[in-house]
């Protein structure tokens, strides 16, 4: 079982003005495979430097990232990233986007070629395989962003706001993607998000972070993921505990955010 | 002055009276003419194929214009031809006056003509005559055929009639006279507005030029050799260039070594204008083409550096970040992510560098060369052959012009992504 363990993380950021900034500090996750979690947290809790750590990009000052019992020292493809936007090579079309991965490791076309086209089947673009990045629409480019990822079979998806530059219909619509393919290809996925809704919609697990210093906060375990996969989201939504759930986290968030104000009127005083 | 007043003349009559016939058109109804708000805007502001056209027509009815051109339909008035006659007033020293006619053929330039025949005429002052080419003026000795002359102490006091003194001058038909010092009259003819061929020869003298060279050449070369030396030359200098200049910049992009060892050198050579490295290069390698290939190597390749090294800094880390969690080595990063992603900037240097060549090129062989468009220009100026120097500039200019299109489309075509990360 290669389940992915953060055994007490701690970043801090040395500014060049002599201050640091304490973006996390000694957390411990267990995520076993196959799970989803999601996680919520004020602005700049850490949500997106923790997910740079377990891809590779960042080093903990301390702490160790490990993976089915290696440990992490740098990026690989064995964790995958989706990024917000941007991150796709606008010098290849859809299909050689897609076809990154597997043509890094020198896959045979052949071989490869079944991979995209399958992929490119289940997030909707079949049609598109030939079309240049910049002729898609934001939604389609993050489906493109999905398939380049899945099609390097990572054990690992690591996704930072991946829904955050959509529309609420395509976003929805995304979200139902996301459920799908996690239930069927069974991968371990990371999932960053700034919204509540979202949060409780695909995270089978639910972390909640808190600022200065960036921590974990709080952790639920929640029944709407498995209930959504091939399901109405707003189904989902009405569930009865689905609201009151809303409401909880919704106001833990807004008290962490109100401390954060607090805090900072004090320092200008 | 009154070539910029006609100018601007042009200018707003011809906006007028496009707009006035555009108006009366069909509208277009494209998205930019819907828009309400285009001031301001830059991506509503297209380029008007009509003032463009315009424009060329005018700058050459305005050449034409003031040149007397066969292939303009209207001259500003040229420079006074024919004959034209004065009478002017001798006095001999005990105060007897004589009147006689001077009459002076004034011709164009290159044609040949003979003295018009006059009468010598009634008195002491005899008649003269003289011919004069446009645009020149000339001394008339009067009283080298008078009964009483200079010698014998007679002075020119009048012309037309109109009193005169040593110095002064007077106003005739067609031109003016001034009396010299010593008294004898000279004589202009009206100049007009128009320019004197060798100032600014008509556009017809220029275009029989090209075709004159194109087939007989200039100085040992054929006009087609002297244009392609100077492309050949901006080629291999630019060649080299970027085959330097890339490969540095992108090592100068990925090493902090590399950074801090060039950034020095390229930040230093950077301001300097290649033209100020002619005299260096021509005492280092001389004037031959070694001098000139490395003087152009040398004005792109710190062009090519700087672009090469922007382009690769230029990637969104973002990007690296996803090659990397795709499984990407760092040699695969650098042909599929950092490559591609610099090729825009890239292109732009070389666009700039090419520009920057070929003007470099022009000058270098103004300074010294045996052949080149820069040379051509620089020998006929010497022998004041302004038509081949207006031809070499044209010629120049639309070389450049062209080299700036073909980069566009090659642009277009191996980069469709630019500007659309
Ligand atoms: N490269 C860096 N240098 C200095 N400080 C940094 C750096 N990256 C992040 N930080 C700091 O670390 C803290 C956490 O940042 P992080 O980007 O992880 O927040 P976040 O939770 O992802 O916020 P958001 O929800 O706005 O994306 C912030 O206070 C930020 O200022
Ligand atoms: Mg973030």
């Amino acid at each position: 079982m290669s389940s992915l363990l953060i055994d007490d993380v701690s970043m801090r950021f040395d500014l060049p003005d002599g201050e640091a900034v304490q973006a996390l500090k000694n957390v411990t996750l267990n995520i076993k495979e196959g799970e989803l979690m999601a996680v919520l947290g004020p602005s700049g809790c850490g949500k997106t430097t923790l997910l740079n750590i377990v891809a590779g990009f960042l080093a903990p000052t301390s702490g160790t990232i490990s993976l089915g019992g290696k440990t992490v020292s740098g990026p690989g493809p064995e964790r995958g990233m989706v990024f917000q936007q941007g991150a796709l090579f606008e010098w290849m079309n859809v299909r050689e986007n897609v076809a990154f991965g597997p043509n890094m490791k020198h896959m045979p076309r052949s071989e490869s070629d079944g991979i995209v086209d399958h992929l490119l089947e289940v997030v909707g673009l079949r049609d598109f395989k030939q079309k240049a990045i910049y002729e898609l629409s934001g939604g389609m480019q993050q489906r493109v962003a999905l398939a380049r990822c899945l099609a390097n079979d990572p054990d690992v998806i690591l996704m930072d706001e991946p829904l955050g530059a959509l529309d609420a219909l395509t976003r929805e619509k995304m979200q139902g993607l996301v459920l799908k393919l996690w239930k069927e290809t069974g991968k371990t996925i990371i999932l960053i998000t700034h919204s509540v809704e979202e949060a409780l919609l695909l995270g089978e697990r639910l972390l909640v972070m808190a600022p200065r210093p960036g921590r974990i906060h709080k952790e639920y375990r929640l029944p709407f993921a498995e209930l959504g996969v091939g399901a109405d989201l707003r189904e989902v939504k009405k569930h009865p505990e689905f609201g009151p759930k809303r409401e909880e986290i919704l106001s833990m968030i807004w008290d962490m955010e109100e401390e954060i104000m607090g805090r900072a009127e004090e320092a200008d005083a | 002055m009154i070539i910029l007043a006609i100018y601007i003349a042009i200018f707003v009559g011809a906006y007028l009276v496009v707009r006035l016939v555009m108006s009366g058109l069909a509208k277009a109804h494209d998205f930019t003419s819907l828009k309400t708000v285009t001031f301001g805007d830059e991506s509503a502001v297209k380029a008007n194929t009509a003032a463009s056209i315009i424009s060329v027509v005018a700058v050459f009815l305005i050449w034409g214009a003031f040149t007397g051109s066969s292939l303009s339909p209207v001259h500003v008035p040229g420079p006074f031809v024919g004959d034209a006659s004065f009478t002017y007033t001798a006095e001999a020293e005990d105060g007897s006056r004589d009147d006689a006619t001077v009459t002076v053929r004034v011709f164009p330039v290159g044609e040949d003509v003979e003295e018009p025949e006059v009468e010598p005429g009634e008195g002491f002052a005899k008649n003269d005559a003289a011919t004069l080419g446009a645009w020149r003026s000339t001394l008339i000795r009067v009283d080298r055929n008078d009964e009483i002359g200079k010698r014998e102490g007679a002075r020119v006091v009048a012309i037309d009639g109109k009193p005169i003194a040593p110095g002064e001058t007077v106003e005739v038909a067609s031109g003016v006279v001034t009396l010299t010092p010593k008294g004898t009259p000279n004589y202009k003819p009206a100049q007009g507005w128009q320019m004197e061929p060798i100032w600014l020869p008509p556009p017809e003298d220029v275009i029989r030029r090209i075709g004159e060279i194109a087939q007989e050449g200039y100085q040992n070369y054929t006009l087609l050799e002297h244009l392609g030396w100077s492309l050949f030359r901006v080629l291999l200098g630019f060649f080299f260039g970027a085959l330097v200049g890339i490969p540095l910049g992108y090592a100068m992009g990925l090493s902090g070594w590399f950074r801090g060892w060039f950034e020095p050198i390229v930040e230093f050579m950077r301001p300097v204008p290649p033209l100020a490295l002619i005299p260096l290069v021509i005492i280092w390698a001389g004037i031959g083409e070694v001098g000139k290939i490395i003087l152009l190597f040398l004005a792109a390749l710190w062009i090519m550096t700087i672009a090469a090294r922007s382009g690769v800094s230029g990637v969104k880390i973002s990007k690296v970040h996803a090659a990397y969690s795709l499984g990407a080595s760092k040699w695969q990063i650098l042909r599929h992510v950092i490559v591609p992603n610099s090729l825009p900037e890239i292109f732009t240097g070389a666009r700039v560098a090419m520009g920057v060549c070929w003007g470099t090129v022009v000058a270098a062989e103004l300074v010294a060369a045996e052949k080149g468009a820069g040379m051509m220009i620089m020998v006929a100026s010497r022998f004041q052959l302004t038509d081949i120097v207006i031809m070499g500039i044209i010629l120049i200019g639309v070389i450049g012009y062209g080299i700036d299109i073909l980069m566009r489309m090659a642009e277009r075509w191996l980069i469709p992504w630019k500007g659309r990360g």
